[in-house]
């Protein structure tokens, strides 16, 4: 439903640094609109990443994490070439998956 | 022939009932990650490890915290949790002053490094924590104050 996920993952060495950046409200349940009613929480609250199929993260996220979420964090032996996935599940039950080759 | 009916019929009770037990590979995956609700409601240290089922941590060089000392965005503010300690399960990143502490919790496999980035929304100044649950129960934690000149709740 929300726009693709931006993936970034590059070899270092015998690792390779994911970078993520996702597309999300991240609305924490505080903020009030223009009538003064509150604006519900709507944000992702699972993420997991992947590495040639094999889970290699999960995470739980509040809605603190900021708007347009961005996560970084290293794999240990990925080459060139393997398949780094990502996906989250929101509060809403809305979910997204994106994939990207390391490079 | 009946033999091979018979072995057929019974690989499939046998599924059936390793099914019921719970001990299906894609079964056993699934129940693995209910949101922790009261972890991220929690709104001191004490009941976030409560809600975690873990210790209070104690502070520790090996874990490290980094962020900027001012943020000028609180709505977006960069922080980077990691330890160098082999054997972490979880690092956790919480904001003291905001309406529910705990931010983000990650669950480290041995396939990647204890360390994570990510940005989360402070509502004011805080002191903001790293904590690393170890395998082996203990619970380390590094704490940095972050200024923040304008606050991120949206409030």
């Amino acid at each position: 439903m929300a726009d693709p996920m931006r993936i970034r993952a590059q070899v270092a060495g015998d690792k390779a640094t994911v970078r993520v950046l996702m597309s999300h409200e991240m609305e924490t349940g505080q903020r009030k609109d223009a009538a003064g009613a509150t604006i519900a929480a709507w944000h992702i609250q699972e993420v997991s990443a992947q590495h040639n199929g094999k889970t290699v993260m999960t995470a739980q996220w509040g809605p603190a994490v900021s708007k347009n979420p961005f996560m970084q964090f290293n794999v240990k032996g990925a080459k060139v070439g393997d398949k780094v996935t990502i996906s989250w599940v929101d509060n809403k039950g809305d979910k997204r998956t994106d994939e990207a080759v390391v490079s | 022939m009946q033999n091979r009916r018979e072995m057929l019929s019974h690989s499939v009770k046998v599924a059936a009932m390793l099914a019921a037990v719970g001990l299906m590979p894609g079964l056993a995956q699934a129940q693995a990650a209910a949101y922790n609700t009261p972890a991220f409601a929690a709104k001191t240290l004490a009941e976030v490890m409560k809600a975690l089922g873990a210790a209070m941590p104690a502070e520790s060089k090996d874990v490290t915290i980094t962020g900027p000392d001012i943020a000028e965005n609180g709505a977006v503010v960069p922080v980077g949790a990691a330890t160098t300690l082999p054997g972490v399960k979880r690092l956790l990143m919480m904001v003291e002053k905001n309406p529910a502490m705990l931010a983000a919790m990650f669950n480290v496999t041995d396939a990647i490094d204890a360390n994570i980035s990510t940005r989360v929304k402070m509502g004011q100044s805080s002191d903001v924590y790293a904590v690393a649950m170890m395998n082996d129960g203990k619970v380390l934690f590094a704490r940095k104050e972050i200024k923040v000149t304008l606050g991120g709740c949206g409030g």
